[in-house]
């Protein structure tokens, strides 16, 4: 579903991303682990196209398309999907008008037929229920004055309303108490199938109790130095990140 | 610049759409200003004396006048003498219906999707179409003759209704008020008469649009509106404008007069030609609107989306004069490329327990500078007055400016004062956000802007939020960044 080869970018004249390599097939979850500023939120970033990221080198393929060619609104449109670490505030802007309207381009952009007012209001309460959200907030301001947990449940909520074949998490954990990230795992969960895959960023191993991925990628300083299964996690929570990075210097640098 | 910034510049700088010129032989007055000249305009409309010597007077005021030059906005001088003053379309009677229509200017309206046999069989929609300077067709006379409501050109009101225009005219926006309102005075050639009479709710929304379609001809409209007692009026103001090379003048006065328990809502959409990338070309637009709650709990509500022009001068304000009267103000304007806008409104509060309410939204994009700039004033005697404004800028790109000028006088200390602020540039994390969810940058744009407008837009009548909402996104097409 996504390949990723020798993934150069930088922001701002920063080289942050040096070398990624990863491969996600349908039915996967892959977490990306590692410390602060080892470049996490950057991958993220530049697969779902954010401007400000440039690649420098490197490839990605999704689905035997070249994804650094399409705008970011056609990466959306063809399934990839990015929860972002901070939800973005749209004043005046119903959170109903807006799924709809996203709904709706997608559906557009696949030559489908847009869903009325009553087939999505259908749609959206069903969802609602993956992420115990109440309907009332179909009609607030999308992400204006939610909490950090009620944000991050729209996000999810988004996902669930897209259906996409590829999501990325970005730090969905962050800012989550314990009951907010059961009901965000539990709908991530819900949504996930053998036919697509999800990528999740996180800094804590906390998050993958609920959400239990196939494979556990440690990134350090733009570079993936550390592959394993979930077990991996677990060691880094007891061993701290510091254990990886002395295994960077050792590794020889990948081409 | 950011290629999501040059995106945003191509959306924004989609050229006008209503720029054509409908070719009707216009009746115009050779150019320049003279008190000759007034007498021809008034003699023309066959006007009786005292209308030509209040204009006389208007001009003598206007010629000690000097053009104010306190607002944030930059024009070269304007040559008056330059300016052909009055233009009517030719013909002999003034048409009965509309089949007595010129057909290009129903044609002219089509283009603009605003056909008025639409309006009035569809939307209900009473229009006094203004063409040029003169109303060509006025419908749904006869169902507000009915009610008593008089809704006509302000020339046949001097001729029909001259006690009523000799009792209100003027008094809430003397001539001698501003440099633009004496000029307007003297010069005037057509606009809107309405009159609500006492305990009368005004069952349509009154509509005119505006259209300038004479090249170099000064456009310089009359409204005058009446609401007597316990009346209820809506009226829109609708305007777009055909392209133009040169520079035109415009300056309108409305005036708005409530009584005892009437209320007025007054609402417009106006998109005159903003004049092209660099600024060329566009409207010069220096209006005075100024509405008077002269009774007891009576209640004046403006509402305008401004898009277009080069320049915007324009105040509505309301003289909250009897006890309990309400002034409200609810303003989009948007700027985009050379576009300068200095708007905004005063409320003078001089009754007891008097409320206003003030929201404004002003856009920026392009080169554009956005300014508000509002007066609320509390008298001695306004005892318990009370004033909420708001006041939210956005700015798209980097090279608009967006300024907020918020006078407050205040001589009343049992008076509440409100004043919120705040300016917001449209992120480029919202663009993405959308983006991100498959919305494309110019719906992004949209949603966003309209979202930021919706506390303005919810105020307006439905068919024209709709309209509003458009145009928005036709003035913006091409601009964030």
């Amino acid at each position: 579903m996504l390949e990723i080869r020798n993934l150069h970018a930088r922001v701002e004249g920063k080289d942050i991303l040096q070398g990624i390599n990863l491969t996600v097939r349908p039915g996967e979850i892959h977490a990306i682990m590692g410390p602060n500023g080892s470049g996490k939120s950057t991958l993220a970033g530049v697969l779902a196209g954010r401007e400000m990221y440039e690649v420098t080198e490197g490839e990605v393929l999704y689905r035997g398309k070249n994804l650094l060619e399409l705008e970011p609104a056609a990466r959306a449109c063809e399934g990839v999907f990015l929860a972002f670490q901070y939800p973005v505030e749209i004043p005046g802007v119903s959170n109903t008008y807006f799924l709809k309207a996203a709904l709706n381009a997608v559906r557009k952009y696949h030559g489908e037929e847009e869903y009325d007012s009553f087939d999505f209001l259908a749609l959206v309460k069903e969802k609602m229920k993956l992420v115990e959200m109440d309907p009332s907030f179909l009609n607030r301001p999308v992400n204006e004055g939610f909490s950090g947990g009620e944000k991050k449940r729209n996000e999810i909520l988004q996902m669930a309303v897209l259906n996409p074949m590829l999501s990325i998490l970005d730090e969905t954990d962050s800012g989550l108490d314990i009951d907010a990230l059961r009901i965000v795992a539990n709908g991530v969960n819900k949504l996930h199938t053998s036919d697509n895959a999800a990528v999740v960023v996180t800094h804590y191993q906390r998050l993958l109790d609920y959400i239990v991925p196939d494979f556990v990628h440690v990134l350090v300083n733009g570079r993936i130095v550390k592959s394993g299964d979930k077990d991996l996690a677990l060691h880094l929570e007891d061993h701290g990140y510091d254990w990886v990075k002395d295994i960077q210097e050792s590794v020889p640098e990948r081409v | 610049m950011s290629t999501d910034a040059q995106d945003l510049e191509k959306l924004t700088g989609q050229e006008y759409k209503y720029g054509f010129v409908t070719d009707i032989e216009s009746d115009t007055v050779p150019k320049g200003l003279s008190e000759d000249v007034i007498r021809m305009i008034s003699a023309k409309k066959n006007e009786p004396e005292w209308m030509l010597e209040w204009r006389l007077k208007a001009y003598r005021m206007w010629l000690k006048m000097e053009e104010p030059h306190w607002a944030h906005v930059e024009y070269p001088a304007i040559d008056y003498q330059d300016i052909s003053y009055y233009s009517a379309p030719k013909r002999k009677d003034g048409p009965k219906n509309l089949d007595e229509v010129d057909p290009e200017l129903l044609a002219t309206y089509e283009k603009l999707g605003i056909p008025l046999k639409e309006q009035e069989l569809l939307a209900g929609v009473a229009v006094d179409a203004v063409f040029d300077s003169v109303s060509v067709a006025t419908t749904f006379k006869g169902k507000l003759k009915d009610l008593g409501i008089i809704f006509c050109s302000f020339s046949e009101a001097v001729l029909e209704h001259p006690e009523l225009v000799q009792r209100f005219l003027g008094s809430v926006v003397p001539q001698g008020d501003n440099f633009y309102a004496a000029l307007n005075s003297a010069v005037f050639t057509d606009g809107s008469f309405v009159y609500v009479p006492k305990g009368v709710r005004c069952p349509m929304e009154l509509s005119t649009y505006f259209r300038i379609n004479s090249l170099g001809t000064g456009q310089f409209e009359r409204t005058l509106i009446v609401a007597e007692e316990g009346a209820y009026v809506s009226y829109l103001e609708g305007c777009t404008a055909p392209m133009r090379d040169e520079n035109q003048l415009h300056a309108a006065v409305v005036e708005l007069i409530a009584l005892d328990n009437a209320e007025i809502k007054y609402s417009t959409v106006q998109n005159w030609y903003p004049g092209d990338k660099e600024g060329k070309g566009g409207i010069y637009n220096f209006v005075t609107k100024r509405g008077k709650c002269a009774g007891v709990n009576s209640k004046i509500s403006w509402t305008q989306v401004e898009t277009g022009s080069s320049i915007t001068w324009k105040y509505p304000s309301c003289i909250l004069q009897g006890d309990n009267s309400v002034g409200e103000f609810y303003s989009v304007a948007v700027t985009n490329n050379r576009q300068q806008a200095d708007t905004g409104t005063k409320m003078i509060h001089i009754g007891k327990n008097t409320r206003s309410t003030i929201v404004s939204k002003g856009i920026s994009a392009g080169r554009s500078q956005n300014t508000y700039r509002g007066q609320v004033k509390i008298m001695k005697g306004a005892d318990g007055a009370r004033n909420y404004s708001q006041c939210d800028s956005m700015l798209m790109g980097d090279r608009c400016g967006a300024h907020t000028f918020p006078y407050i006088e205040n001589r009343n200390s049992t008076a509440q004062l409100e004043h919120e602020a705040t300016t917001s540039k449209i992120g480029e994390d919202q663009i993405f956000y959308c983006n991100q969810r498959g919305i494309s940058t110019e719906d992004a744009v949209n949603m966003i802007v309209n979202g930021f407008c919706k506390e303005v837009f919810r105020e307006l009548p439905m068919e024209f939020a709709v309209e509003a909402q458009k145009l928005l996104g036709i003035s913006l097409e091409g601009s964030v960044g």
